[in-house]
């Protein structure tokens, strides 16, 4: 079912499994540990559900727990930094992006250290945590921030390679990760690299640019779109900065409309990232899906997407009356 | 161990030169902030000169003593001594606040000039001493981490998310040395934001913590002495100052916090400091 090409992933329907790019995250990073004598780890209070536990139990030495006290704690990363180690910082992405980004802007990125903010729970999908906890603004304030690298993983399989090759990157990296349990959608040797998008349904009639849990929807969103004809091209955007440029002007050009769809506030995230692109190089018919200039609300997860337009259904309605604006 | 004489008088020929070089780049500047470094110039010029593992030959060394100026406003004071120090040469001072400097307003992270850490943005330099304390403990380096804070700084919450993680951890090689002038730039620190007793704070998170006078050299090496000896806890060095000292049209007024002396402000200053 999943076959990947030097180019295409072709992907005919998600594949039913189901899993949180935090639980990968924690994964990764015991791997990593294992193989990195210089990586440290550090969580705020909340290392069970960020899932460093995994980490601070195999490698105790190198964990520190910081305590309800996230400002200090990226202060802290970028000491470790500055005398040489790698350091992953998490939180929820509200906390770790929200609370502590005087910080990350002051000590981790004008001083450009090696600080991995590894940030769970962003977006809607936290469900019935509510607004106070759900992220919608993350990628907007990390995005801006010179030198930082931001990621935001499709699905388990990509968060597991991209916390790896934040780990390789030299200089600070923001991860968005989620706490839902969401679909798997790449194939177990899909290669993540920074900075690099891959397109994962061919299609020429216009272009869904997506990143995290929209990008499942955008591929169910195309196989809908198929029964009017309309053959989308559905792009997986996981490196939010630097983006893709090269692809994602070829896609505009062949395609001659781009719909982005994210679990973030509309404008700030990788809608906002990719108009502004393409208004600079291949302007193009876009839309652009995600929160309008709201905060959320408590539920479950995969209702919440429904209720805020994030949902297939909803990104195939926004992509039919996308077409009607194409020349 | 007490001071030798001749160590005493190179550390007062230290605090001098920070006096003249804080007057003559700020001056050059036409901007800055001479009040702080003025009044730091007696404890830094004594950490630098007695304590401080941190010159031309040690600088490469992974396990050399780190300094992070929490209050970066005052980096007029570190690099002159950093400049003394044979980190660089004392031509490049006058470059300071200059487009293309890497002396730059507030201290940007030069690993090659021993400028360890970007500050500037109060409250931030303390968790960065505590990272670099962890990993210098994580390394088993004899690294003593030095953060330089002050009383105006005290009033940043962030400030106490440190104190309390250091204790926590118990980090013997870190130490603070709070200058406090009780002037900050709205005016009397004690009726803008009065952060009390910081000794009885610090000791309160569960630090070693003393009063000196920031002007006695040998109480400052005294007490820098006895918080290397300190072993299960951070030390807090509350240095109590005068701003602007040694320049007496300077000295306690808020408004030399951060305005730079002109010409003939320049020349009396100099002239006071025996230029």
């Amino acid at each position: 079912m999943l076959a990947e090409t030097s180019e295409t992933t072709t992907v005919d329907t998600p594949s039913a499994k189901k899993v949180a790019t935090r639980d990968a995250y924690g994964e990764a990073l015991v791997e990593l540990g294992r193989e990195r004598e210089d990586l440290v780890v550090l969580d705020a209070d909340l290392s069970g559900s960020t899932r460093t536990k995994g980490f601070s139990k195999a490698f105790p030495e190198r964990f520190f727990n910081m305590g309800v006290a996230e400002a200090n704690m990226m202060g802290t990363a970028a000491g470790l930094a500055a005398m040489g180690k790698t350091v992953f910082a998490s939180s929820f992405a509200m906390f770790a992006a929200g609370k502590a980004w005087e910080q990350i802007r002051q000590s981790i990125c004008i001083p450009q250290l090696d600080v991995k903010i590894c940030a769970s729970h962003a977006g809607l999908t936290v469900g019935e945590d509510g607004k106070s906890h759900q992220m919608l603004e993350d990628l907007t304030i990390m995005g801006v921030l010179p030198h930082m690298t931001v990621i935001v993983p499709a699905d388990a399989v990509e968060a597991r390679g991209a916390v790896r090759a934040a780990a390789d990157l030299d200089g600070p990296v923001y991860v968005r990760l989620s706490r839902a349990p969401t679909p798997v959608v790449l194939p177990q040797e899909h290669r993540f690299e920074v900075g690099k998008a891959t397109t994962l349904r061919d299609g020429s009639d216009l272009a869904i640019v997506a990143c995290g849990v929209e990008v499942g929807a955008a591929l169910d969103a195309a196989a809908l779109l198929t029964a009017d004809g309309i053959e989308a091209r559905v792009i997986n955007m996981a490196t939010i900065k630097p983006l893709d440029e090269e692809l994602l002007r070829r896609a505009a050009v062949e395609c001659g409309a781009v719909l982005t769809a994210e679990e973030h506030q509309v404008r700030g995230g990788l809608g906002s990232a990719v108009s502004d692109l393409l208004a600079r190089t291949s302007p193009v018919p876009m839309d652009m899906v995600g929160v309008e200039d709201t905060f959320g609300e408590s539920g479950r997860a995969e209702e919440l997407l429904v209720r805020f337009g994030l949902d297939a259904a909803s990104l195939a309605t926004r992509a039919r009356a996308l077409m009607e604006r194409k020349s | 161990m007490a001071l030798t004489p001749d160590r005493k008088r190179d550390i007062e020929r230290a605090a001098r030169r920070v006096r003249i070089d804080t007057i003559e780049m700020t001056h050059a500047a036409k901007c800055g902030h001479p009040g702080g470094p003025l009044g730091m110039a007696d404890f830094m010029a004594t950490l630098f000169m007695a304590h401080l593992r941190l010159d031309g030959e040690t600088l490469h060394d992974p396990d050399r003593d780190r300094l992070v100026l929490g209050n970066g406003h005052t980096c007029a004071g570190l690099y002159s001594l950093l400049s003394q120090k044979g980190l660089f040469p004392p031509e490049l001072l006058a470059t300071f606040r200059k487009l293309g400097s890497p002396l730059q307003g507030h201290p940007h992270r030069n690993p090659e000039l021993g400028i360890d850490m970007s500050t500037g943005s109060l409250g931030n330099g303390l968790s960065v001493g505590v990272g670099m304390a962890l990993a210098a403990r994580l390394n088993g380096w004899s690294s003593r981490i030095y953060v330089a804070s002050s009383d105006g700084e005290s009033q940043e919450g962030q400030i106490w998310e440190a104190a309390t993680s250091a204790a926590h951890y118990g980090l013997s090689n870190l130490c603070v040395l709070v200058d406090f002038n009780n002037i900050q730039i709205d005016g009397v620190m004690r009726e803008v934001m009065d952060v009390r007793d910081l000794r009885a704070k610090y000791e309160a998170f569960g630090w070693h913590a003393v009063d000196v006078d920031g002007h006695d050299i040998d109480a400052v090496d005294g007490a820098l002495c006895e918080a290397r000896e300190t072993d299960d806890r951070p030390s807090a060095i509350i240095c109590h100052t005068t701003l602007g000292k040694g320049v007496s049209f300077m000295e306690n007024e808020a408004g030399w916090h951060g305005v730079a002396p002109d010409d003939e402000q320049a020349t009396r200053a100099l002239a006071e400091l025996g230029v």
